[in-house]
């Protein structure tokens, strides 16, 4: 496969080392009531779509960025790849 | 006896012979030969035994689809099995041996399976050998795997080196037939980066094997010229003797360029074979078409072989497995081997055409309309076959040779390597490549049904110019020669209804009635047919025999064979060796290791090391007289506890921090506080995962207020990293921290025991004051060492000894161990192992790699207290789980041996007296043992259930595995120095 670094073009994914789903960039807050809840959820519940899947790479042969891929899973089809920083911050994460 | 069956013309060079060797007796044939041709040539048409009844087989094909004529090339460490000899090309010297017989080739003692057939039937595996269950291990299974053995493995190391390749190309075309040298001449022409890869040695495809002309060219001249121009193009590189053996993601195709199969040996310096990673922007499958069978009883005798393999035997490699040959077709095809063979002055003794009144008539040679063969004889080789005319009389024709053309089936393999699923076209009664084909792929020529010459010649220009317009080129079709643009005229037939056996595949040996019999016991679908008969499931794929099954299934069901379906393809398309997948990846390059800035050194002093993940370390230092590792271990242990010791801890990874957040995130990835960390301070930090797991520890020191320098196991250096950088990129983006792994950049030396620092002293520059009361335990600091050498210093142990680490660049440590012993001599200072650093720690208590398994949380360490909650960390939410928090819960505590001359091992498991050592009644398990000399009896850490209140009481350490026990008593993880006096020394 190849995915396309956001910032360093197409590289071979045997660069990369995969975690799996891009929720993991969600982590709760721990200072909610339901805290202990909302991370067993956030840590074991996971979706395993026949198709299109955010997922998590880590460019360990190259610059050390982590990508948000999105990649069919039936196909093998990458249709975007961000930087995981960007995503993170889209989705509010901050101090 | 030489070369009997050679004739006129052909594409080898007469001018040289080879001299050869097949089961031990020599032969002669040319350049340009193949094995199989000049085996045929030399009037040997008998070339293996068949893998399950040992039956006498003969190629039935000149090309990589053959399923019989598989031999074993070479001897001594380059022998190689299964190789099939339509294929391997004919160097000076080549020894080739015939497979699996038992015996000699004509007269296998195992040929008696072919009597016993009735036994062999498809799924005979699981209905004969089930019992007595016994009976398979030692009698059965040794036996059949004997009985149907393909080639035979040397046992000795390949001595010849094979490679990997990586190469880019804009358009990528499999094949140099006349569709694929259409499509590069069209390509290349056009400026785009080309790669034309073919699996023989002479590109050119059929062109090479047939004779009718391309303009005013013989095809075969054609072939060659367009071959010259293309390689006198810089941008096309031309690949011969290469197989694209599959259709990967993103347009990456694997190839197998076999660089020296055809010489004794490699050139100096050139690898036998190279795996090649190709990544194309298009690709163009011209992969051509395999002509199919016809099954008939006893259809598999030597000598009847596809019509289009005799042609090519002919016309390419001027043989003949025979001077008289009849051919057996449904379609006009077979009719041009008829007119060819006779052009080449063979005796034609009939053309059987199973078409009634398609069949086309000539005066040239006898054509039996409507007739079909029902039958052959001759003791290995064929000498007649029987023939049932179309009025129903049978008429016996004598022949050496029988060519069976049953139509052409489109080599579409390529297409499905990525779940493209082929299509029945009814016109060409042939699958064509169908549903999604690889990203990127078109199929030009005969792989796509265009059957003509002329048809694969336009199509490989159209496609290539579609292809290149993907790309934004702008290419023109090459001129095209005039070609021959018959039509495809075939009535299909898969095989003759008869009594006998005819086999549809002849490398498995897989009958018409074997699979009539599946059907019978309820395998309808064509996944399970095949897997249960074994139809298509040898080496060659089922080339050659996959679409026959599927008729016979068909017929069985009354289905179409569209209805029917087809099993689709996986790479590779042909067998690749082992040892290219491996490529340089062998022997010690499978695995490199790592050494040590002191591995030199210690390997002059004749350390014996051990492999730590992917590291050397020295693991102890046997001395002269010591003859047991324990004499080694226990001598580091006490010198350095009684003086000092130096152990080399470079391996432990480490990760510089830093930023104005580096506190803060380090008090986030850590369960217990950093914040407050002063500067010129280590402290230990125990890392959890979000499940509130340890997931691993070290130290932490400030150098700067936004500087740290972290420690971690040797183990986890890198998955540590990777999670400090998952944090920041991923958690928290908005703090300003960066992270870099400088495990590689310090060389790190422990220095342990009551005159470590006495020892630092002597290299430490005298600017820097490391007393007691200056540098006090859990201190750290930049200094200066020998004289301006920058260098850290850190006060931490792992040993419980007064102790320091003390970190150079790397490319100093060979010589900062070899100063540390020189100044150490005085004080008697030794260099320790990895065996006395674990003796050491197992005394004094500290959890190491045994004690954080991935299933421990901090509260079982004995560290729950450790865990604040005034903050958020990573894991510590979820340590509140109410699981995680049992009163009973296992923790960390030492044992001792009731009996002091007992010892016990780690992985026991902790009975209480009196109950049955059963799961039930586990009360926790010993994770780490050692001898210790101090001590002078075995000691252990364990995970005892409620272990911190049950001090003093005696259990059993049950080792059921060794089956021994021994009472043991529950201690202080401490074993030395619990109040922690000499840390601080």
């Amino acid at each position: 496969m190849i995915i396309p670094h956001p910032l360093l073009g197409p590289r071979d994914s045997q660069e990369f080392t995969y975690l799996g789903d891009a929720n993991l960039i969600d982590r709760p807050d721990w200072q909610a009531e339901d805290a202990v809840d909302r991370f067993h959820d956030y840590l074991y519940l996971r979706d395993n779509p026949a198709g299109e899947h955010k997922e998590l790479w880590f460019h360990e042969q190259g610059d050390r960025s982590w990508l948000v891929v999105t990649r069919n899973t039936l196909t093998h089809e990458i249709i975007s790849a961000e930087l995981a920083r960007d995503v993170a911050r889209t989705r509010g994460r901050s101090k | 006896m030489s070369q009997t069956n050679r004739i006129d013309g052909g594409l080898i060079d007469r001018a040289r012979t080879l001299s050869f060797r097949f089961d031990g007796k020599t032969f002669q044939g040319h350049p340009g030969d193949t094995l199989a041709s000049a085996l045929l040539a030399n009037g040997v048409r008998l070339m293996g035994r068949s893998f399950k009844y040992h039956r006498p087989r003969g190629p039935i094909s000149a090309g990589s689809e053959e399923p019989n004529a598989i031999v074993e090339l070479r001897s001594g460490a380059r022998q190689e099995p299964n190789t099939r000899a339509t294929t391997a090309e004919l160097f000076e010297g080549l020894d080739a041996r015939s497979q699996n017989r038992v015996g000699s080739l004509s007269f296998d003692l195992l040929a008696v399976n072919d009597l016993l057939s009735p036994f062999f039937a498809a799924g005979f595996y699981y209905k004969t050998f089930m019992w007595p269950k016994a009976f398979w291990e030692k009698l059965y299974e040794p036996m059949i795997r004997r009985a149907a053995g393909l080639g035979s493995l040397t046992g000795e190391p390949d001595p010849d080196v094979y490679d990997k390749g990586f190469v880019h190309c804009d358009l990528l075309i499999i094949g140099a037939g006349p569709a694929g040298l259409a499509a590069a001449l069209t390509a290349g022409r056009a400026g785009a980066d080309v790669i034309l890869a073919d699996e023989d040695f002479v590109l050119g495809g059929r062109l090479n094997a047939e004779t009718f002309a391309l303009g005013d060219d013989a095809g075969a001249d054609w072939a060659r010229a367009a071959v010259a121009e293309l390689a006198a193009m810089p941008t096309v590189r031309l690949m011969p003797r290469t197989t694209v053996i599959g259709a990967f993601d993103h347009g990456i195709y694997g190839a197998l360029e076999r660089v020296s199969d055809h010489l004794p040996q490699p050139a100096q310096g050139k690898p036998r074979q190279t795996l090649w990673r190709i990544y194309a922007k298009r690709s163009l499958l011209c992969a051509g078409a395999t002509e199919r069978p016809i099954a008939f009883e006893n259809n598999d005798r030597p000598g009847i072989m596809l019509a289009s393999a005799l042609r090519s035997y002919a016309n390419r490699w001027a043989a003949v497995p025979g001077r008289e040959v009849a051919i057996f077709t449904n379609n006009d095809d077979g009719h041009r081997t008829a007119a060819d063979l006779l052009a080449k002055g063979i005796k034609v003794a009939a053309v059987i055409d199973n078409r009634k009144s398609d069949a086309p008539g000539t005066n040239r040679y006898e054509v039996l309309a409507g007739a079909q063969v029902i039958g052959s004889s001759g003791r290995l080789g064929l000498s007649s076959i029987s023939v049932r005319l179309q009025g129903g009389e049978t008429r016996t024709i004598a022949c050496q040779a029988l060519g069976v053309s049953g139509g052409w089936n489109p080599n579409v393999h390529l297409t499905c390597h990525q779940r493209g699923r082929p299509v029945w076209n009814e016109a060409l009664a042939a699958f064509l490549p169908g549903g999604a084909l690889p990203p990127g792929m078109t199929v030009a020529g005969a792989a796509n049904g265009a059957m003509s010459t002329a048809g694969a010649l336009a199509s490989g220009a159209a496609e290539a110019v579609a292809a290149l317009a993907d790309l934004g080129f702008k290419a023109r079709p090459a001129d095209l020669p005039e070609a021959e643009d018959a039509p495809v005229r075939i009535s299909p037939l898969f095989h003759v209804a008869g009594k006998g056996r005819a086999w549809l595949d002849q490398q498995n040996d897989v009958t018409v009635k074997d699979v009539k019999l599946a059907h019978q016991e309820g395998y309808r679908s064509v996944e399970h047919l095949k897997r249960y008969t074994t139809l298509g499931m040898a080496t060659d794929q089922g080339k050659t025999a996959n679409i026959g099954g599927l008729a016979v299934m068909a017929e069985m069901t009354g289905k179409s064979i569209p209805e029917t379906g087809t099993t689709i393809f996986r790479p590779p398309y042909t067998p690749v060796a082992i040892g290219a997948f491996a490529g340089r990846s062998a022997g010690k390059d499978f695995r490199p290791v790592r050494q040590t800035p002191s591995h030199k050194w210690a390997a002059e002093q004749g350390a014996v090391f051990v492999e730590v993940g992917m590291w050397l370390r020295a693991q102890w230092f046997p001395r002269p007289g010591e003859t047991h590792w324990r004499q080694s271990v226990d001598r580091e242990v006490l010198a350095t506890r009684k003086s000092v010791g130096i152990c080399d801890v470079t391996t432990l990874g480490k990760v510089d921090v830093q930023g104005t957040d580096a506190a803060e995130f380090l008090n986030r990835i850590y369960a217990n506080p950093f914040a407050k960390l002063a500067v010129g301070k280590v402290r230990y930090g125990l890392m959890l995962r979000e499940d509130g797991m340890a997931m691993d520890d070290g130290t932490t020191a400030r150098l700067a207020e936004d500087h740290f320098v972290l420690t971690t196991t040797t183990a986890n250096a890198v998955g540590v990293y990777r999670h400090m950088e998952f944090c920041r990129q991923c958690l928290w983006p908005e703090m300003d921290v960066q992270v870099i792994s400088t495990t590689e950049a310090w060389a790190q030396f422990s220095v342990a025991g009551p005159n470590a620092r006495r020892l630092l002293q002597k290299i430490v520059d005298p600017a820097f004051d490391i007393s007691n009361e200056a540098f006090p335990y859990m201190g750290c600091g930049e200094i200066t060492v020998c004289g301006g050498l920058r260098a850290r210093l850190f006060r931490i142990s792992f040993s419980g000894e007064l102790a320091y680490e003390i970190a150079v660049p790397t490319r100093y440590g060979d010589a900062l161990v070899r100063r540390m012993v020189e100044v150490g001599r005085e004080f008697d200072a030794i260099v320790y192992g990895t065996e006395a650093l674990g003796v050491m720690r197992i005394e004094k208590g500290h959890a190491a790699g045994n004690e954080l398994n991935g299933t421990t949380s901090a509260l079982n360490l004995g560290m729950g207290g450790m865990v604040s909650k005034k903050k958020d960390a990573i894991g510590s939410t979820l340590s509140e789980r109410e699981g995680m928090n049992r009163d009973d819960a296992l923790t960390l505590v030492g044992f001792r041996p009731v009996n002091p001359a007992e010892t016990f091992a780690a992985g026991s498991h902790f009975i209480a007296m009196g109950p049955e050592a059963n799961a039930k009644n586990d009360q926790g398990y010993m994770t780490s043992v050692c001898f210790s000399p101090n001590l002078g009896h075995t000691i252990g850490l364990g995970f005892l259930k409620n272990g911190a209140a049950r001090k003093g009481e005696v259990l059993r350490a049950v080792n059921p595995v060794q089956n021994v026990e021994t009472l043991v008593e529950v201690v202080s993880a401490h074993f030395i120095d619990p109040e922690g006096d000499r840390l601080r020394a």
